[in-house]
């Protein structure tokens, strides 16, 4: 019953999304149409619709109803209950469900709140908006439906993946589909831009508190799954520049290039053609993303829901999509005027330098994942990992890290360097120093030592735009910019560290026997079987003592899953402020008799958390940013319509 | 997506469009194609490599690439004592022995006392096995993993290659491969 109704909740809210286009179309060809007034309602309801459907799918999860085919097929009864209610969307149909649902209720939330637009750019985007949707309605009712029921119900459901009964599961990507969404209306707010051609500062204003959302969801979701694969996967490696990966890097890449260019075009009316660009750009890659991580195109070490039928609707959607707004674009953009001048000295400036470079290494980045299809395309199979993509990201990175360490200190429109020779001077001698201790340290790791030289130095002067003011009276975007770049100091420091500094040891231990790793000490005390809700596993019992230290008991599980069968290797972490001790139960190295040895994949790694420590500091400074402008929008709003109150009791 | 402001050149804005079709493209022979994850060795249809390895174990000969140009078809397993799927194949292969298949072993990186143990416990349908300690011979006929078994016609010539072990199922396929090779 619940799965009929989600199912008829979910045609309504197509329904509703073609309504909205519909009569969105109409009241653009003709500016009075009555029409115009149903937009903004249809919306809101379209959104609360979808949030309905979704509503019912957590519900059917929840109760384990293996009547409904997505259950059956992605649960189990014996699941614990926070990874039945995530098997709802760890799995195509329900985190495209999820992806509607998102991005109807952001729909929902622009058509009841954003008043700065002229209403043709308004109805515009939330046009853009619904037929975005729209696709996603075709694609979710047709070709991969949620509710579908099973006939005859089975006793038991299958599972979900083992890898995936994680907690970070639980939030990892509805995190990331949160910034997806986010893009999409940026997408749409470019699109009612061109559309009106109302590219300007008000349209900055207005799709920015967006772009900000999506890109501090897309920071915690790359932050939440480096960590993850780093635990779970059991590889001892934070990042793998694997298609999957990438594909969550590219749409932030392209989300901080917007991000940039949107407060150019806010401040000073300039980039204009280019910020509606990268807003194409930014939601272009965020399909490319799903497109490849569903498609099965690429071969990837996470790909869990792959079909390439489902591929090629989203290849569809994709062409459909963003083809269209970049023809729009094409069209269209000529007659965008063009925006303020400004001079090479100038934050507007690094500005630009800040997007060249982002979009460079959006570049090589798209260009590396794509090169295995490339090549293949041309009868030979060649792929590209590291060697490749750490290099050459690093040859845009560097003079990036640079001019951002500058690029804040400098005035819009027209700067001297000159005025900054003291904080340039201060920025560069703590570089300097660090370079010199990173060579002695770590001689000959190439990009770990430019990282180690760059990062205090960046560090230093990520902090410099708040001399010579009153703490207390530093608005909270300030703060924002401060704080997220101080992260990036903080997570490349982390990167370079572990680059530099990791130890590893492959050893086969018998029970009682010491190995030293790093500065640690590590005994094998004991090996015992334990249980869990739906698996059995190995667990070695580890006493780890840090340079002679008290020891510490660590739990590395070789885990076997019965439901479905598999085996993982659940890897267990010492945590200290300096880094972290990573230890990983493998097979059985010989002989069956008692006393075999054990083999344990053990690793010293220094620093290494500043990686997502620094992720979150730059999610924490979007996320002030983001705060600091709505409270001044809402302030603006309050602040208009008590203006136009008393005009009216005036009678004026 | 490059260059900030395109105004003076109204064919740049093209360009982006241009650019996704590509994209487009390639997508789209890319979910055309038919998708093969396997690595094959590019040495499929072409002579083996000259080869001379010692004997792994003391009851073998070793192999050379003559013995493998009698004019008879005959398979070339590549295994492993350490290598489960190994053991899991054995069956498998004694039943190719038993039905009058020729089978030759290299055993890549491997003690002769464990090779032993191996043998005795999951039988020895092998007619010659060569140590192939620094695993070259391996290389050189383009085998990535163990186990992997190759169809060798009567002229020394790589007709087919099986990767992973030989199921129960994949039997019938070995023999009719054999079969192939002898004509």
């Amino acid at each position: 019953m619940i799965a009929e109704f989600g199912l008829a909740a979910l045609w309504l809210a197509a329904a509703l999304a073609l309504l909205q286009f519909g009569s969105g179309v109409a009241a653009l060809r003709k500016g009075d149409s009555p029409l115009a007034a149903l937009v903004r309602p249809v919306a809101v309801v379209q959104g609360a619709l979808a949030l309905l459907a979704f509503a019912a799918l957590l519900l059917v999860f929840a109760e384990t109803d293996l009547s409904v085919k997505l259950v059956a097929l992605n649960s189990h009864s014996a699941k614990p209950m926070m990874y039945k209610i995530a098997g709802a969307w760890g799995n195509h149909e329900g985190s495209m469900l999820l992806w509607v649902t998102v991005m109807g209720l952001a729909g929902s939330f622009v058509a009841v709140v954003e008043r700065r637009l002229p209403e043709p750019t308004m109805i515009a985007t939330l046009l853009g908006q619904a037929f975005v949707s729209l696709g996603f309605y075709v694609f979710l009712l047709f070709a991969s439906n949620p509710f579908e029921r099973l006939n005859p119900v089975p006793p038991e459901g299958q599972g979900l993946n083992p890898l995936l009964q994680d907690p970070g599961l639980a939030f990892h990507p509805p995190t990331l589909y949160l910034g997806y969404v986010g893009l999409s209306i940026a997408f749409s707010f470019a699109v009612g831009a061109l559309l009106t051609r109302q590219v300007g500062p008000a349209f900055a204003r207005a799709m920015r508190p967006w772009v900000l959302g999506a890109w501090i969801f897309l920071t915690l979701g790359i932050t939440a799954g480096s960590y993850w694969a780093y635990y779970e996967l059991g590889w001892g490696g934070w990042w793998f520049w694997d298609p999957v990966e990438n594909a969550s890097l590219m749409p932030w890449l392209a989300a901080t290039a917007l991000l940039h260019s949107c407060s150019v075009l806010a401040a000073r009316n300039a980039l204009r053609a280019w910020t509606v660009m990268l807003g194409v750009v930014a939601f272009s890659m965020s399909m490319v993303g799903t497109f490849l991580v569903r498609s099965g195109i690429l071969t990837s070490v996470h790909a869990f829901a792959v079909d390439p039928k489902r591929g090629t609707f989203i290849l569809a959607l994709l062409a459909i999509y963003i083809g269209g707004a970049l023809a729009l674009f094409a069209f269209r953009a000529a007659t965008v005027t063009e925006g303020e001048r400004f001079a090479v000295t100038s934050r507007e400036s690094a500005l630009v330098f800040n997007n060249v470079m982002l979009s460079g290494i959006l570049g090589i980045v798209l260009m590396g994942t794509l090169y295995p299809l490339v090549t293949e395309a041309f009868g030979e199979r060649v792929s590209v990992g590291p060697p490749y993509f750490n290099p050459m990201s690093a040859v845009f990175v560097v003079p990036m890290l640079i001019v951002l360490a500058v690029g804040p200190l400098l005035r819009w429109r027209r700067d001297s360097l000159s005025r900054l020779r003291m904080p340039m001077v201060v920025a560069g001698v703590v570089g300097l120093a660090a370079l010199g201790l990173a060579i002695v340290l770590a001689p000959g790791k190439v990009l770990p030592i430019i990282g180690l030289a760059l990062a205090p130095a960046v560090a230093v002067a990520s902090l410099l735009p708040l001399r010579g003011r009153k703490l207390a009276q530093v608005k909270l975007p300030l703060w924002g910019m401060v704080i997220a770049h101080f992260g990036i100091a903080v997570a490349l420091l982390g990167m370079a560290a572990e680059g530099a500094f990791t130890t590893e040891r492959l050893v086969a231990l018998r029970v009682g026997e010491t190995t030293p790793v790093g500065p640690w000490q590590i005994r094998l005390a004991r090996i015992e079987p334990v249980a869990g809700p739906n698996w059995t596993a190995l667990e070695a019992t580890l006493e780890a003592s840090y340079a002679g230290g008290k020891p510490i008991l660590t739990h590395p599980q070789a885990r076997m899953f019965w439901a479905p069968v598999q085996n993982t290797a659940e890897s267990a972490l010492l945590t200290r402020w300096n880094g972290q001790l990573y230890t990983v139960l493998g097979d059985k190295a010989d002989g069956d008799a008692n006393g075999g040895r054990w083999q344990l994949r053990l690793w010293w790694k220094p620093l290494v958390t500043l990686i997502w420590l620094g992720g979150a500091l730059i999610a924490l400074g979007g996320l002030l940013a983001l705060v600091g402008r709505v409270a001044s929008d809402l302030r603006r709003l309050v602040a208009s319509d008590k203006i136009a109150f008393r005009r009216v009791r005036q009678g004026r | 997506m490059s260059a900030p402001e395109t105004r003076s050149r109204p064919w740049a804005l093209w360009v982006p469009l241009v650019v996704f079709g590509a994209f487009v493209a390639l997508f789209v022979w890319g979910l055309a194609r038919t998708k093969d994850d396997t690595v094959r060795s590019r040495l499929v249809g072409q002579a083996l490599p000259a080869f001379d390895l010692p004997a792994a174990i003391a009851e073998r000969p070793g192999l050379k690439t003559a013995d493998l140009k009698d004019g008879k078809p005959r398979l070339l397993n590549v295994f492993a004592s350490w290598c489960i799927p190994c053991a899991a194949e054995a069956p498998q292969l004694q039943k190719l022995a038993a039905a009058g298949v020729s089978i030759d072993g290299v055993a890549i990186r491997d003690r002769r006392e464990d090779l032993g143990v191996f043998l005795a416990r999951y039988g020895n349908p092998y007619a010659r096995i060569a140590a192939d300690d620094l695993g070259k011979l391996q290389i050189a006929i383009g085998s990535s993993g163990v186990p992997e078994t190759y169809v060798i016609d009567g002229r020394g010539v790589i007709r087919y290659q099986h990767i992973g072990d030989i199921t129960p199922d994949d039997v019938a396929l070995i023999l009719g491969k054999l079969k192939e090779a002898a004509q």
